[in-house]
């Protein structure tokens, strides 16, 4: 019966991290991920899990601006690390253009996959301003939607990449 | 109902009323919630499929650290399950497992993971029973019987029917079509894994919040079950990550978790693994189909005899109503003079099946529409055309009693030939490429109650007050279709404000009214209608106080976004809140109720009231594919789809629910499957879950997702709220036997079960270069002990509506057998 002698606090790993523009210090038990530490020890559950395997695509945040399947990583690997999850994507009461994409073409049904479909649209986006319809599905392909059949989804991403564009081009024309 | 006004909000694009929740990440699944000291349990599932339990030794497990409590089957003697008819399953099995993931003991811990550390120190003992795997293996070996309380060996159900004689019907027939068809099962895979929380309040009551598509039959359960007053108990649906029926059976874990928390008196949550999520299936019914059709030479059905064989897993879940549905809605799309249905629905040592989107229908509807392609072939008929001409009237009765209303089902038909350029592409294209046509029809909303009751299938209640404030109440439940936002748009329609203005509180069995849940696509037309008449008294109300204080006559009171105003006098105007101030101060505090009920089957047979409903939505499918005749791979590039809806409240959701139905559904008809595998002898002979993971169980990617170009049919039902028929299901049926048509006119053969693989295709064409029947799907139908039907004459045959009782009415098989001997 050596599992008895198991330590009962277990919350003895600590990490520094950039979560959404704030640092922060947080201590857990050593074997968690990073997607039950932002879950659970920072409450940003707007990040979701689905199969807790990497296949789903639900746990997708942005780390040092890459799409991540925080349900693989190692929050112990993460210290020093800028995360970018669903609850930083909003500039406060101003939904960020993928947002409002969604909410307006019908990108989200459920809107259990949309944090994750979210991150990794944004994680394209800020890469590839323009990418082709055929791009989009791809940068998406890992992520499981059952709502919606991806064409919303794909309709969204297409929505926010030409309304970002728009105000890139419009603030351009402002300063100059 | 008629306002009189045009409409500011139904039928216009708008962001759902919960858009902003889901893109910020605040909206709350039951996962996401935490309380106050909560704890966490864990399942220990049976790792064998079928098996008495000799011995349960929970002691090393309760004194493992961390360790709150451990119960097992011992903890719960009271059985439950959906129907009443079928309570047949314990929140922990007490003596008997009856498939691979069956639970046995729960631990509740103070984390998860020490839960899951205690799972592995209790020590089941059992003693291995044999295993039944397919149908025909229950109906082979009716002694090892897996539930005692079914009049014989592994039979759950059999129940058939014959509207007219069916015999005699074939016998006149130019041509009688015989074809075997399997549809093979598969899961939901809501993205949400289910979810409960439970927690013992302060006076002693029970709240559960848990993932949920029908709140108010869990909560009946859960009085049954723990054997408490429903009074006492709240049960709160949490909005849900999908439901698409996966989430309608109560399940052990909500019981489990909710006696946890009474026992330790602080809130315990569970949250299934994905591997568990497939072990509670509760999904499509594998279902073996036989289906003979009489025809005439001019292409229309003269009679169909069909029999179907359910393998539902070890438990009853929704069965029996499973097991109607695999015929019931079968005549609704063709005349067909007469129609006979036998349906079977036995046990195996595998996870319950339940209702999956379309439940029970995919199933014949793809036999029957695959049929018909074939039917068109043999009489040299164009497959469209061939349906064009025998589609049903709008305003008749079927030959099984279903009164059909509006029927837009001719219309679908023309859209996709000519959106889809069927003519030009059927038959015509190129070697490896080919168009399928199918169609469909599905309920809008159930007739009758899961449990037999009087009362309305949906409440709703509306409170107003003099801040212009509008909260409606009902019981309805989230599942991502977007029901909080038809609430929220009929309410904001009738009181001429707009969806913003409108509190939806819903899903919460302690404060809202009953709504039976999100089930048989009942949502939008009972609590539609409920809200509807709640709104329109609220409507009285305000129009008869502001026509006082506007010193204007009732009648011409319009209500329109945000104002309150007579008709043609710009001066006589109000804002809505301040109607109801004045309405306030007339009538007192503002509340307003609606109920639904739905009007009464015009058959009175016994069973008559599974099939019926107030309206039924059509559909039209054309589906495009390239097979490539060296792999067998199956490419999609695009599919058209017609469905008759009614009118499109929100035409944004509409559109959605459509095309994520033709998505699911083509993940049917290519790749997804719940299938099972013996292990070696050697190891233990069990039968497994093969593909217990998502990457395994393979479902549509965006890269695999083609282009669907949708038509909405709107012509208004006149029993729908603002006409809106349903949509949430039924663009998803005709899409599987669209595709089976479509690849033989791509390559020239017949795959008669889903999926359609790329492994069955180059079997089949292996078959045709051989030049034997270039055809896969199942050779062998089994003996299988039908009942007599009961045996009903169809309206045009001058029926009553009730079992015929005039002797020389003999049932059809007694005549066959006749004409046999």
């Amino acid at each position: 019966m050596n599992a008895v002698m198991k330590p009962v606090d277990q919350r003895n790993a600590r990490i520094r991290l950039r979560v959404n523009g704030e640092d922060v210090d947080v201590s857990f038990a050593p074997y968690k991920t990073l997607l039950e530490v932002l879950r659970e020890d920072l409450d940003l559950t707007g990040t979701k899990h689905g199969c807790e395997l990497g296949e789903c695509g639900a746990c997708a945040v942005l780390v040092d601006g890459q799409p991540l399947l925080s349900c693989l990583k190692l929050a112990l690997e993460c210290d020093g690390s800028v995360v970018e999850t669903i609850e930083g994507l909003a500039d406060g009461p101003e939904l960020h253009p993928l947002q409002a994409a969604f909410s307006d073409h019908g990108g989200s049904q459920c809107g259990y996959c949309t944090p994750g479909v979210l991150m990794t649209a944004k994680g394209l986006l800020d890469q590839e301003p323009n990418p082709s319809r055929d791009r989009i599905k791809e940068a998406l392909s890992g992520n499981l939607c059952r709502c919606t059949g991806y064409q919303q989804i794909v309709d969204s991403v297409e929505a926010a990449a030409r309304a970002i564009n728009e105000t890139t081009v419009s603030e351009r024309r402002a300063k100059a | 109902m008629s306002t009189g006004k045009k409409l500011d909000v139904i039928g216009h694009a708008r962001r759902r009323i919960d858009g902003r929740e889901k893109v910020t990440g605040q909206l709350r699944f039951a996962d996401d919630l935490k309380l106050p000291r909560m704890l966490h349990m864990k399942l220990l599932r049976s790792s064998h499929p079928h098996a008495l339990i000799e011995s349960i030794d929970v002691a090393r497990a309760k004194g493992y650290p961390g360790v709150h409590l451990v119960l097992t089957g011992r903890d719960f003697p009271v059985s439950f399950g959906i129907m009443p008819v079928a309570q047949d399953e314990y929140p922990l099995a007490p003596e008997r497992v009856r498939y691979v993931g069956d639970p046995v003991a729960a631990v509740v811990a103070k984390d998860e993971q020490t839960a899951s550390e205690a799972l592995a120190l209790i020590d089941v003992k059992y003693k291995s029973l044999p295993t039944i795997a397919t149908p025909e293996e229950a109906l082979a070996q009716p002694e090892a019987r897996i539930h005692d309380y079914t009049d014989s060996g592994n039979i759950h159900r059999n129940q058939a029917f014959e509207f007219g004689d069916v015999a005699e019907a074939l016998a006149k027939s130019d041509h009688i079509f015989e074809d075997l068809f399997f549809y093979e099962g598969d899961n939901h895979m809501a993205m949400e894994q289910h979810a409960a929380l439970a927690k013992a309040e302060g006076d002693g009551k029970l709240t559960l919040w848990t993932s949920t598509q029908d709140p108010h039959y869990l909560h009946r359960q859960l009085a049954r079950v723990l054997q408490m007053s429903a009074a006492h108990i709240r049960v709160i649906a949490c909005d849900n990550g999908g439901g698409f029926g996966g989430k309608c059976d109560p399940a052990g874990h909500e019981f489990v978790v909710s006696k946890a928390a009474l026992m330790l008196g602080r809130p315990v949550k569970i949250c299934l693994t994905r591997e568990e999520v497939f072990y509670l299936h509760r999904g499509r019914h594998p279902v073996l189909m036989k289906i003979r059709t009489g025809v005439t030479k001019e292409g229309k059905l003269t009679g169909m005899h069909l029999q179907t064989l359910l393998d539902g897993g070890a438990y009853g879940s929704h069965g029996p109503a499973s097991t109607f549905y695999t015929g019931v809605l079968t005549p609704l799309t063709y005349e067909l003079p007469r129609f006979k249905f036998d349906a079977c629905r036995v046990f195996t040592n595998k996870p319950a099946c339940g209702p999956k989107r379309g439940h029970g229908t995919p199933q014949p509807r793809f036999g029957q529409e695959v049929q018909l392609d074939k039917i068109a072939e043999k009489l040299k008929l164009d497959p469209a055309d061939l349906r064009l001409n025998m589609v049903t009237k709008a305003n008749s009765l079927t030959a099984s009693w279903l009164k059909i209303g509006s029927n837009g089902l001719a219309e679908c038909i023309r859209q996709v030939v000519e959106g889809s350029g069927w003519k030009q592409k059927h038959g015509k294209l190129p070697q490896g490429r080919g168009v399928g046509i199918a169609c469909s029809s599905y309920m809008t909303g159930a007739g009758v109650s899961i449990y037999w009751n009087k009362m309305p299938h949906s409440g709703v209640q509306l409170s107003l007050d003099r801040s212009g404030q509008v909260t409606v109440f009902c019981g309805a439940t989230e599942v991502g279709q977007g029901s909080n936002d038809v609430l929220a748009a009929v309410v904001a329609e009738t009181l001429g404000i707009s969806t913003k203005e409108v509190r939806c509180i819903t899903g919460d069995t302690g404060i809202t009214p009953i709504d039976l849940g999100s089930y048989s696509s009942r949502v939008t037309i009972m609590m539609g209608n409920a809200a509807l008449q709640a709104a329109g008294r609220a409507r009285e109300m305000l129009v008869t106080a502001a026509a006082e204080q506007l010193e204007v006559l009732p009648e011409s009171i319009v209500l329109s976004r945000g104002r309150v105003f007579a008709a043609g006098d710009a001066a006589k105007s109000m804002s809505f809140a301040e109607a109801v101030v004045y309405a306030e101060t007339k009538f007192g505090t503002l509340g307003t109720v609606g109920s639904y009920t739905p009007p009464k089957p015009p058959g009175k047979f016994k069973a008559a009231g599974v099939g019926p409903s107030p309206a039924y939505s059509f559909s039209a499918c054309v589906v495009e594919v390239e097979v490539d005749e060296h792999t067998g791979w199956i490419t999609v590039p695009k599919i058209w789809i017609a469905h008759d809806i009614g009118r499109a409240l929100n035409p944004v959701l509409a559109r959605g629910q459509v095309i994520g139905s033709i998505y699911m559904g083509l993940g049917e008809a290519l790749m997804e499957e719940q299938v099972f595998r013996r292990l070696p002898p050697k190891l233990s002979n069990a039968l497994v879950h093969k593909i217990p993971s998502l990457l395994e169980y393979k479902s549509i990617t965006s890269l695999d997702m083609p282009e669907v170009e949708v038509f909405l049919i709107e012509d208004p039902d006149p029993n729908c709220p603002f006409g809106a028929k349903e949509v949430g299901q039924g663009p998803l049926l005709p899409v599987m036997p669209a595709v089976a048509n479509a690849v033989f006119d791509a390559v020239g053969v017949r795959i008669d079960e889903v999926p359609i693989t790329p492994e069955k295709i180059l079997r089949a064409l292996h078959l045709k270069r051989e030049g034997k029947n270039p055809r896969v799907g199942p050779e062998h139908f089994p003996e299988v002990p039908y009942v007599e039907p009961t045996f009903v004459i169809p309206p045009a045959e001058g029926g009553d509506g009730k079992e015929s009782q005039q002797p020389e009415r003999k049932p059809a098989q007694k005549l066959m057998e006749r004409a046999m001997s």
